[in-house]
């Protein structure tokens, strides 16, 4: 299976913790990848330094043959945790700031996909919900055609019937060629749209299977046997 | 409207019994065109690569046909599709006396429910 991105050795480090510790990791192409483990398991540490966000103690990734920069970045479409556009900007100047910043974006896909889901072209930022700025902003990077989406916590804050209609609009709109990792703890909402998970426990990866390993190994869901291998 | 999956089971086996089913009732006739993975991968919201392992399932034991130029197709072989009802018919019924029985019933004793039950929907 061709690689998409290759992660070798990678540690990060704040004083004394490692966050990530020497971690090792293929991403194929074409795949639907959940990055699943407990909070402060390195998740989003992981997440920024493959955006080239945060720069790593040690070790290596490589995304198309690339360290993360300015090649990368064109290739990659990033959710992260937290919003970064500004409070008073209106729905579609944001649009057209995505149009003129990325080369792969695509201004019909986006509106397309703020009109199914009833959301105002001119309303500014500031005065939508936390649910409806998040879709807002997944909006924003899938309307990308990218090799690799990264996603950190997409649907957190998302109704359910937005949330089936996002996960729809993920599987029918990613070309076979792109891969999505998304990190997130609303499992069982998403385990059916997935490949691959990865669990992450303390900076490393613990295990990295498909969904329909797990299922017919352990006869038990990815949800559940989350639970399990992370019960406190 | 996402399709009911079960979460103990592999998913495309299910993909694979629920296609199978449709097939049976009719949805999809003798001949009929398939939907593309895509478009049925949206309609049962689960991962494309997923629906396509269970086509190739479905295509391995005859169910569906892959044409060069119309794409794939149901089987036209209507001996192939009752054959599949009827396992797909023993199957219900041996996981039905597994749970009565695991209630407590004899055969005997299941049997006579049944025509009861059948008595009462008559």
């Amino acid at each position: 299976m061709e690689t998409l991105a290759e992660i070798k050795g990678l540690t990060k480090s704040y004083g004394k913790t490692l966050a990530v510790n020497n971690m090792n990791l293929i991403i194929p192409r074409g795949k639907i990848i959940g990055l699943l483990g407990p909070n402060g398991s390195g998740k989003t540490t992981l997440i920024k330094m493959m955006n080239g966000l945060l720069t790593p103690t040690a070790g290596s990734i490589s995304i198309n043959g690339c360290a993360p920069g300015i090649t990368t970045k064109a290739r990659i479409a990033y959710l992260p945790e937290r919003t970064y556009l500004q409070d008073g900007m209106r729905v579609c100047d944001i649009v057209d700031y995505f149009s003129d910043f990325y080369k792969d974006f695509n201004r019909n896909t986006a509106f397309t996909m703020l009109q199914s889901l009833n959301i105002s072209f001119t309303a500014r930022l500031k005065t939508l919900s936390k649910g409806t700025k998040e879709k807002v902003q997944l909006i924003l990077v899938m309307s990308r055609n990218a090799d690799l989406y990264i996603l950190d916590e997409p649907i957190a804050g998302v109704d359910p019937a937005a949330r089936d209609y996002i996960l729809k609009t993920i599987i029918s709109n990613y070309n076979e060629n792109a891969s999505i990792l998304l990190s997130t703890h609303l499992i069982s909402d998403i385990e059916n749209v997935l490949d691959e998970v990865i669990f992450i426990r303390d900076g490393q990866v613990m295990a990295h299977l498909t969904v329909d390993q797990i299922r017919e190994e352990y006869g038990r869901s990815v949800d559940s046997y989350f639970r399990e291998v992370f019960a406190c | 409207m996402a399709w009911n999956l079960n979460a103990d089971k592999p998913i495309y086996t299910q993909l694979v019994e629920i296609i199978q089913t449709q097939i049976i009732s009719g949805r999809y006739k003798a001949g009929d065109r398939l939907p593309s993975v895509r478009e049925l991968a949206a309609e049962a919201s689960v991962n494309p690569n997923t629906m396509q392992k269970a086509f190739a399932e479905l295509e391995r034991n005859g169910l569906i046909v892959t044409q060069r130029t119309s794409g794939r197709t149901v089987t036209e072989d209507i001996e192939l599709i009752n054959q599949t009802q009827a396992h797909l018919a023993e199957e219900c019924i041996n996981n039905f006396f597994q749970t009565m029985k695991e209630l407590g019933y004899s055969e005997k004793e299941i049997l006579k429910l049944i025509e009861k039950a059948t008595e009462e929907v008559e």
